[in-house]
């Protein structure tokens, strides 16, 4: 199982965590609920404190190495250093404006690219988002370092920009609208319907 | 009795019988739920400019960024320090004697802590509303000194404020220590030794050890009971955050004036990230140190109260405390997941293997309450045991979530968004914490407040499902907004992710009434005159609850001694 963009991880996830916070809320009520009865209930299962404990670590480790096998930016993520782009894009934020490129950036369904981001003042956030608001990804830009982020791109999009960290209200003018947002940041194209190239 | 005269009068409450300990912990609880109505009005104006300048009806100015920003940093510092901290301090500052049958320290340093950790509250709330200073509870370096933004005076307000809440933090710390380790009553011919065993927990891990080796045990009456240790221990980690806070507050304060002053300093000369670390390890402390340590030992605390049992595996609880504590000084990594110049390895270790591990040291305290109560069925359905599984069920969400969330790859989609906010954070505080702490305030309301009817029964258990399915609701729809691309720290003042804004705010207005309800309910059961009362000097100045006379050990030259 290998997801391919951020919606097919986070609709994922969104089922699995309904389905547990049903499970354990559930579980609860029907405790609560015997545990006020005369009559003892009888456990449906026995379960084994050992058994529970295992069952945690199980969750608990298991849960990374599922998601490391099957989002492939976490590998691209701890080897980036070792791969090599197919184009590399230098942007500068400065008191809330961004240096950018000539827009919008043009990507071929399945390159890589790095986005190199560095602040000369205060911690902003780098962030794509789909034209419906999803997130495709983001990362955190702290000032004086270089902050770069490999992304694969499977999928046709057209994508913005905006500062995903609060760096103060300057962000906004008067009205609530976020300077720092930029339409049409990048534009995706090359891929199949359903994601492949 | 008339509706005018339970306002006035309440129920059958005496303000006058009340002894030092139970006033100093009413005031705290007191100033703790006037600033959970305060945090409350102040999530649901964000709430509703969320929901779009098209659907709220709320005036213009709550969608200015200066404005909402300024409410999105006070809220936390009232809400985590002004009523979390409050009440937590409160009970256990009744918990300790109350449990260890030795008197408190000092009741005058009791009343330090709370009247310095309200003072400083509305300080920096202050600071907040009247020169907007908004850097968020994260003070990211260097927004909190960006003075193109903010105005100094504003800045040193507010980081006075918070240095006030610290300063009553030590002393709640100093309080609790000083009793713990008093050589007095039931711990007369305990060593410091002893009590330092117990209280980290070592007893409970050597009997373990024996226990495997077929030895007898090495303590079958540990120094300490259980509750006290988890406070002993969740007290190691509120000193270390208090110790962060206030050191960020000083480096803070010191590049305020001198801008005051009209000396410019290079703010990149402290680097960001580091202070990034070292900021966040001590906020960390709060949420998976302090809070997890102390809710443990409340669950316990309560279950044992409830049933009238011993905890199901006492010693291994005791071990998981210890655990815990570990567990907590090294999980803050998993806040930096999304920070690329952070080492891997850290991510790796800190952010991820180890925070996973505080799946195992919640669901087990999860499983020991459980099992505790279970075997002691049939149990009737008080309100204290209601909200303790109301409680349990909060945690039985957030935990998961937050571990989810510390993992790279999901949190490469998450971070910063509302689920962290939504379906972990206010979940965990709102419906895992409050529920626990609603909890101890209806086993402990009967002993502190010498058996005063509850005025209504009916509207305690309004207010029980109100404030559950308000809280998960408004959680989870927040979660959801965050899974839609939604972030937590941002202005969006068209609406942009109604419905599910709408629907927040509907579990946010049932999460407000609930409250409402719950001071309704109260001040009819103590009456005005009885809430003025409490205030009032305490005519027996007794340290102590439940055991005869004794010397405030402050005033005792044994204690000195």
């Amino acid at each position: 199982m290998t997801f391919s963009n951020s919606l097919e991880l986070l609709s994922f996830h969104w089922v699995v965590y309904t389905i547990y916070a049903f499970m354990i809320i559930s579980i609860v009520a029907w405790f609560g609920y015997n545990l006020g009865r005369k009559e003892k209930a009888k456990s449906i299962v026995r379960i084994p404190f050992y058994g529970y404990m295992a069952f945690l670590v199980i969750m608990g480790v298991g849960h990374h190495i599922f998601t490391y096998n099957a989002i492939p930016w976490v590998s691209q993520d701890i080897m980036r250093h070792n791969i090599k782009p197919d184009a590399r894009y230098n942007i500068e934020v400065d008191n809330h404006k961004w240096r950018l490129p000539k827009l919008p950036i043009v990507v071929q369904c399945g390159q890589t690219i790095a986005f190199d981001v560095t602040s000369d003042d205060l911690t902003y956030g780098f962030g794509l988002f789909r034209q419906d608001r999803t997130m495709v990804m983001q990362m955190q830009v702290d000032p004086g370092h270089n902050n770069d982020i490999y992304w694969t791109f499977n999928h046709n999009g057209d994508f913005d920009l905006t500062s995903t960290e609060y760096s103060g209200p300057k962000q906004y003018d008067e009205e609530g609208n976020d300077l720092m947002f930029v339409k049409h940041f990048m534009k995706v194209v090359g891929c199949e319907k359903g994601g492949k190239q | 009795m008339s509706w005018k005269e339970n306002l006035v009068s309440g129920t059958n409450f005496d303000p006058d019988s009340l002894n030092a300990l139970q006033k100093v912990t009413l005031r705290a609880v007191v100033m703790a739920f006037l600033f959970y109505g305060l945090v409350a009005i102040e999530g649901m104006i964000m709430r509703m400019v969320e929901t779009g300048k098209e659907v709220a009806p709320i005036p213009e100015m709550f969608f200015h960024p200066d404005h909402f920003f300024s409410i999105m940093t006070a809220h936390p510092i009232v809400g985590i320090f002004g009523s979390t901290y409050q009440l937590v301090f409160g009970a256990f500052t009744f918990l300790v004697p109350y449990l260890t049958k030795k008197p408190l320290y000092s009741i005058k340093l009791a009343n330090w802590t709370w009247g310095l950790i309200t003072a400083g509250t509305a300080m920096a709330w202050f600071a907040a509303f009247a020169w907007h200073y908004a850097p968020l509870y994260t003070l990211y370096w260097p927004l909190p000194v960006d003075t193109r933004q903010f105005s100094e005076v504003g800045g040193i307000v507010f980081i006075v404020g918070v240095a006030l809440i610290m300063f009553g933090t030590f002393g709640f710390i100093y309080n609790i220590y000083a009793t713990i380790f008093a050589r007095v009553g039931v711990h007369k011919d305990k060593t410091t030794k002893e009590l330092l065993i117990s209280g980290f927990g070592v007893d409970g891990m050597l009997n373990l050890m024996n226990k495997l080796r077929g030895k007898p045990p090495y303590s079958k009456e540990p120094a300490l009971a259980l509750p006290v240790v988890a406070i002993f221990r969740g007290t190691v980690d509120t000193f270390l955050d208090a110790v962060v806070i206030l050191g960020a507050g000083i480096l803070v304060l010191i590049y305020l004036i001198a801008d005051l002053g009209g000396l410019h300093w290079d703010m990149n000369a402290i680097d960001a990230l580091l202070y990034k670390n070292w900021f966040w390890w001590g906020l960390d402390l709060v949420a998976d140190g302090l809070v997890l340590i102390y809710v443990a030992g409340s669950w316990y605390l309560l279950a044992t109260l409830i049933t009238g049992q011993k905890l199901f595996m006492e010693n291994v609880a005791r071990a998981a405390l210890m655990l815990e504590l570990l567990v907590s000084w090294m999980v803050w990594s998993h806040h930096l997941l999304s920070d690329q110049p952070q080492p891997e390895m850290m991510k790796l270790i800190s952010g991820e293997m180890v925070t996973a591990f505080e799946l195992l040291t919640q669901g087990l305290a999860l499983f020991i309450t459980l099992v505790t109560l279970w075997k002691a069925r049939p149990l009737k359905m008080t309100m204290e045991l209601k909200y303790l599984l109301g409680g349990l069920v909060g945690f039985g969400l957030a935990v998961p979530a937050g571990i989810i969330q510390a993992d790279m790859g999901l949190n490469r989609v998450l971070h910063n968004t509302q689920w962290i906010i939504g379906a972990h954070v206010h979940i965990a505080i709102i419906v895992g914490l409050y529920m626990t702490l609603y909890s101890a305030v209806y086993v402990l309301w009967p002993i502190v407040t010498n058996n005063t009817k509850l005025y209504s029964h009916k509207l305690s258990n309004l207010h029980f499902w109100l404030h559950l399915i308000g809280g998960i609701g408004m959680g989870a729809f927040m979660g959801m907004a965050g899974l839609d691309g939604m972030l937590r720290r941002h202005l969006y003042v068209h609406g942009e992710f109604n419905p599910l804004m709408i629907f927040a705010a509907i579990c946010g207005t049932m999460l407000l009434a609930a409250w409402a309800i719950f001071l309704y309910n109260i001040v009819m059961s103590v009456g005005i005159k009885g809430l003025v009362g409490i205030f009032m000097p305490a005519k027996d100045p007794t340290p102590s609850y439940g055991i005869d006379e004794e010397l405030e050990p402050a005033d005792d030259p044994a204690f000195a001694k």
